[in-house]
């Protein structure tokens, strides 16, 4: 066994030993003949954000969107809490789906709706709740998320910022096992960006949830990546944590990672202080 | 979903009464005038202005001439309020939330535009009345004979006819547009061709499925 695989075998062990989560085995995708991702594994854990970084083309939303049951994987399995979702009948796919919340790139609000509307729909899709119960839920998330007096203007009427914790709102009021977000701070300021992040990463800790992100943010990378999973061409090239990606050797994750002449003397300066 | 099918009620029923019944009342007026001017005979009775305008209005104008409009209206609606929702991955977010989306947005369409004929009945009164108004108030008859007319001959399943094409064509105005959103792919310029596509289709099917209808039912 090469170092890779031995790497991978002992993160999965460890992984299992402690409340694995999401467990993806061997995934491959296609379209025609393109050939997304091509065959690699590796796991989420709970309470952990993890992060999808690569290339543009590399097949990160693709992979986000196996994750969310959106592709279904020609080859290889992904399993939520043991349960391997191609191995699910119809009904119990959309019951797992309940259990999932999601942050698109674009927000993804329901235009016709308000915000309190919006972050009210799934409970009035799933649940029987009364009405005040479902407004008091709906009012402690947007709380969360620190929108107070936004309840009644439309997607429309606010910030781009206020939209992505909108979304977060919506994704977190069902009380999800899985949280998913696709470039969540992509056409945000940096301010709001870390925001956004460091949001993200405390809702993961508080709810206990596998909130796995998929970005092209490095300061996101810096900031909350407690594992990070590099893709290119379809393929796992480098996992580790957001310390570890310092001191990586890994050629390709370096380029990508510290693209910029700063990030690589900020890189140099980070490595030469820990010696 | 009760409260979805009568949101689509409103939007796609009583949001159309305006313009089906501002077509329907001068088009009935125009084929009343038509009718008119092409009695030259001096021996064909005056009472075929009234007859015309009904066997017309009530066959052809109110159900197949206004469902073309209503592809127009409703059906470019349909594809594009759908079609955005594809492009701004809402529908991706329903289906992520275990909702399921087909059923979600089109079958409240489908049940809100059985409600379609009643809107056809009430463009079949007011064609006839339009036919009616400018038949009297141009001098072409008088309202006796047009009253006179209307009544003649009347053949009850003409109605019964009429309903049937128009629960088709509800059917019809209803999924196309959907199937068109739903499964379009691209940005907001795709939106828009998908929209004019649906219009196409969904006018062709309609006229197609009116004169297969047509020689079903009365050849």
């Amino acid at each position: 066994m090469d170092q890779r695989g031995y790497n991978y075998y002992k993160l999965r062990i460890n992984t299992i030993i402690t409340r694995l989560m999401i467990d993806v085995n061997k995934i491959e995708k296609s379209f025609g003949d393109a050939h997304i991702l091509k065959g690699f594994s590796t796991c989420f854990d709970k309470g952990k954000t993890n992060l999808i970084i690569g290339q543009s083309g590399s097949g990160k939303t693709v992979f986000l969107k196996c994750l969310l049951g959106l592709f279904s994987p020609e080859k290889g399995s992904i399993s939520y809490d043991g349960k391997t979702y191609a191995n699910l009948s119809g009904r119990e796919q959309r019951d797992l789906r309940q259990e999932m919340g999601m942050v698109f790139q674009g927000s993804a609000l329901f235009d016709s709706m308000t915000v309190e509307g919006n972050v009210m729909f799934p409970l009035e899709m799933f649940t029987k709740q009364p009405k005040d119960e479902m407004e008091d839920r709906v009012n402690a998330v947007l709380k969360r998320v620190n929108l107070i007096d936004a309840h009644h203007k439309y997607p429309s009427e606010i910030s781009g910022g206020m939209q992505k914790r909108v979304a977060i709102a919506r994704a977190i009021v069902m009380n999800p096992k899985y949280l998913f977000c696709d470039e969540p701070n992509s056409g945000l300021d940096p301010k709001t960006a870390i925001i956004i992040d460091n949001l993200i990463q405390e809702i993961t800790k508080e709810y206990d949830i596998t909130t796995v992100i998929n970005t092209h943010d490095m300061n996101s990378v810096m900031q909350i990546g407690e594992k990070i999973l590099f893709l290119k061409n379809g393929l796992k090239e480098w996992e580790g944590s957001n310390k570890e990606i310092f001191k990586t050797d890994n050629a390709a994750v370096t380029d990508f990672v510290y693209s910029s002449e700063l990030f690589k003397k900020v890189r140099q300066m980070y490595i030469e202080e820990r010696n | 979903m009760k409260s979805l099918i009568l949101k689509e009620i409103d939007e796609l029923i009583f949001g159309s009464l305006g313009i089906i019944i501002f077509i329907s009342f001068f088009i009935g007026g125009v084929v009343s005038i038509q009718t008119a001017l092409n009695m030259t005979n001096p021996i064909i009775p005056r009472t075929l202005i009234g007859f015309a305008t009904r066997q017309s209005v009530i066959l052809e104008f109110a159900p197949t001439f206004t469902s073309v409009i209503m592809a127009g209206k409703v059906g470019s609606y349909i594809t594009s309020s759908i079609g955005t929702m594809r492009v701004t991955e809402q529908i991706d977010a329903l289906e992520v939330m275990g909702v399921n989306s087909l059923n979600y947005l089109v079958f409240p369409k489908i049940i809100a535009l059985l409600f379609y004929p009643f809107a056809i009945a009430i463009a079949m009164y007011v064609g006839i009345f339009g036919g009616w108004v400018a038949g009297v108030f141009g001098g072409f008859s008088t309202s006796a004979d047009f009253v006179q007319g209307i009544q003649m001959e009347f053949i009850p399943f003409h109605v019964t006819y009429s309903f049937i094409k128009t629960l088709l064509f509800s059917f019809i105005i209803a999924t196309i547009p959907s199937f068109h959103g739903y499964y379009m792919k691209g940005g907001a310029l795709e939106v828009g061709k998908a929209s004019t596509t649906s219009f196409v289709w969904t006018s062709v099917v309609i006229i197609i499925t009116n004169y297969v209808l047509t020689q079903l039912l009365l050849g």
